[in-house]
């Protein structure tokens, strides 16, 4: 089993035609997604190997069914095309774009405050179930069906624990990559309730960085409702306060957001909090006895 | 990105923000010029991105034309050091020039973003001239808070609840929702993260003005803010983190000895804090892209080792999509380019061809040292910067 995206996924690439969309696009068919459509505006009537594409999603999602979307769009048009996606009833949005403006994306938290589709992203690598499709730009190899849900505010250190879990012997039952922007879709208490009514997620490694309050809000939520083990890491331990780390949310600001607090939070909270980003693999092997 | 007090100004009195009358000089004479505009009577204000500048001897007040220009001079061209700026400190390049006003009272004043709340925030605090953070840990009752809608704007019945939270009445109540009014289109046309008044000033009249201003703005947002964008003053930045910039790296210097260059943020901050746990300090924070191009690596490199605190590099690359097979290749090839490298350099490569990037780099003129796995590479490199060390 698996969470969100799963055998009868049918996806959309929004941004189709530029350069990563199509590689991106592609990449996901190899991997054995199931990639129906690509909407480009204007660029309607095209083919990209295969793959039609459309002016609009609603048009898409009429002639092809798809209830998946990715979106590659640049970041200036990237919140109207989450909005379009939503509007047409797409039911899960991935949007690997980064740099879109926090203004932008409070529209697009206000225009889906009604809506049922889900966003995940912005600014993240996507979501993968491994062995039954893939949403994003991860390296699909890595990856191992199995028991262990992964959630993470990273892409490539994301990478770096699948790795050690694929290498350990443990595979995953789905990987979120939820995004580096203050802003995001998808919290990490959306997907570790999503992992709690899935069955075969035996155990969850949760990522963090600095800034913010999701991983304390997180570990609140799993204290109170959530009893499979959970091993965690915190990224940014040594970076400076006021500093913004790459990622538009990794910054400390006021004192509040610092690695320390949402480690001791998540300690608190039952998580196995390891000190060293190498150990994520072997904890949870151990976690799981 | 961050501005000056004086553009703050200049972009909140577009929005109806009142401020005191003031101009920005570059010289002594110059703040002379405008001191005599107000009588004499002027404050003269050391402008830097930092904040804390009057603890630091960066805000004078003058009783006369002649003394303005006096404090100017002493404030121009010095190496401000505030609780902000770090040991080192900020030049002073240019000071605001502002009339001399009477303060009856000093507020707090500021909108920010709630991450939390997806909302943006409002905060108030009858504590001006304090850090709100200060404040908060004292005592947080009392600080005034209300969040509002960005797409509605603030209306008019939250900007009197904040003013009526911080005590205000009549004429000073009606001037401050005012204010605060101008100050929440400015903050959200702007695009902005931060919009602070500190102090907000009643004065002995009942008037309200913003003596200080303190902004900052969403980098993703400024193209469409050409006109905020122009105010950058790279002046303010680390030279190497402009110049990473223009290559659109994410670099942040550190204090430390290890050069980092990792692909992806969260790696980075995950290379930087596995260093300190193997026992030494990363030298700064380098997220050279997802592809880690060679082009990128070697405008990377180039940064990394002009850092002259920088003892050991460890390249840390989760190859991803691209095959790592290249990235070893555009590793070698960018040392090649520079003409060699005079520190040790660990490679970690992860991700498609592993095998073959390894016989590349084995194979290198220069002689690179090959880590297995993430821990390996942090143990690898401490010991190489020590060894270098002694």
């Amino acid at each position: 089993m698996a969470i969100w995206v799963n055998d009868s996924t049918r996806l959309l690439v929004q941004g189709i035609t530029g350069k990563e969309g199509e590689f991106h696009a592609l990449g996901c068919r190899d991997y054995g997604t199931r990639v129906v459509a690509g909407v480009t505006p204007g660029k309607g009537g095209q083919e990209v190997f295969g793959i039609p594409v459309f002016d609009t999603v609603a048009a898409a999602r009429e002639r092809t069914g798809c209830n998946a979307s990715m979106i590659f769009v640049p970041p200036p048009f990237a919140a109207d095309a989450i909005m379009e996606a939503a509007d047409a009833g797409v039911e899960l949005i991935v949007c690997i774009t980064e740099g879109i403006p926090v203004g932008d994306m409070l529209k697009v938290k206000a225009f889906m405050r009604d809506r049922p589709s889900r966003l995940i992203g912005p600014n993240c690598p996507g979501i993968i179930s491994p062995g039954m499709a893939k949403i994003g730009i991860m390296p699909g190899h890595i990856h191992a069906p199995g028991k262990v849900g992964v959630v993470s505010r990273s892409g490539t250190l994301t990478y770096e624990a699948v790795w050690q879990l694929t290498n350990a012997g443990l595979g995953q039952s789905t990987c979120v990559g939820i995004g580096g922007d203050p802003v995001n879709g998808t919290s990490f208490i959306d997907v570790l309730a999503a992992f709690a009514a899935d069955g075969d997620t035996a155990g969850v490694i949760m990522i963090g960085e600095i800034g913010g309050s999701a991983e304390e809000e997180a570990a609140a939520w799993v204290r109170e409702s959530f009893d499979r083990p959970v091993v965690g890491f915190i990224a940014g331990r040594t970076a400076p306060p006021g500093r913004r780390m790459g990622h538009a949310g990794a910054i400390v600001s006021g004192g509040k957001g610092t690695a320390a607090a949402k480690m001791e939070a998540m300690r608190d909270a039952g998580i196995h909090v390891v000190e060293s980003p190498a150990e994520l693999g072997a904890a949870m092997a151990k976690a799981l006895g | 990105m961050k501005i000056h007090e004086y553009q703050a100004k200049e972009i909140l009195r577009r929005y109806g923000v009142a401020t005191p009358r003031g101009r920005v000089a570059a010289d002594a004479a110059e703040a002379r010029a405008i001191a005599e505009e107000f009588g004499g009577r002027a404050v003269v204000k050391a402008q830097i991105h930092a904040g804390g500048r009057g603890k630091g001897g960066g805000v004078k007040l003058a009783k006369s034309a002649d003394e303005a220009e006096r404090a100017a001079a002493r404030i121009l061209g010095m190496q401000l050091v505030t609780p902000q700026t770090g040991p080192e400190g900020q030049t002073v390049r240019r000071v605001l020039v502002e009339e001399a006003v009477d303060v009856a009272r000093e507020l707090y004043l500021a909108i920010t973003l709630d991450r939390a709340a997806v909302k943006p925030l409002v905060m108030a605090s009858a504590s001006g001239g304090m850090e709100i953070e200060e404040v908060a840990a004292r005592d947080p009752q009392a600080i005034v808070r209300r969040h509002f809608d960005p797409h509605l704007g603030l209306l008019p019945f939250q900007a009197r609840a904040v003013t009526a939270g911080l005590g205000l009445e009549g004429k000073t109540a009606r001037q401050a929702e005012k204010l605060l009014a101008a100050l929440a289109r400015a903050f959200l046309d702007t695009d902005a993260s931060l919009a602070e008044i500190n102090p907000l000033l009643v004065t002995g009249g009942g008037d309200v003005l913003a003596l200080d201003a303190k902004m900052s703005f969403d980098d993703n947002a400024l193209f469409r803010h050409p006109d905020v964008k122009e105010m950058r003053d790279l002046a303010e930045e680390d030279p190497l983190e402009v110049e990473a910039s223009k290559h659109s790296l994410n670099y942040v210097k550190l204090d430390g000895s290890i050069g980092c260059m990792v692909n992806g943020a969260g790696l980075a901050m995950a290379t930087m804090d596995i260093i300190k746990l193997y026992g030494a300090e990363p030298a700064n924070f380098l997220d050279v892209g997802g592809s880690a191009s060679q082009e990128a690596v070697k405008n990377a490199f180039r940064i990394l080792i002009s850092d002259r605190h920088v003892k050991a590099v460890l390249i840390n690359i989760f190859g991803g999509i691209a095959r790592t097979d290249r990235i070893a290749r555009g590793v070698i090839g960018a040392i090649e380019e520079l003409g060699g490298i005079d520190v040790p350099v660990v490679v970690r490569l992860e991700g498609t061809n592993v095998e073959e990037a390894r016989r590349l780099l084995a194979e290198a003129d220069f002689e690179f040292i090959v880590a297995a796995h993430m821990a390996d590479a942090a143990e690898k490199v401490v010991a190489a910067a020590g060894k270098g060390g002694q």
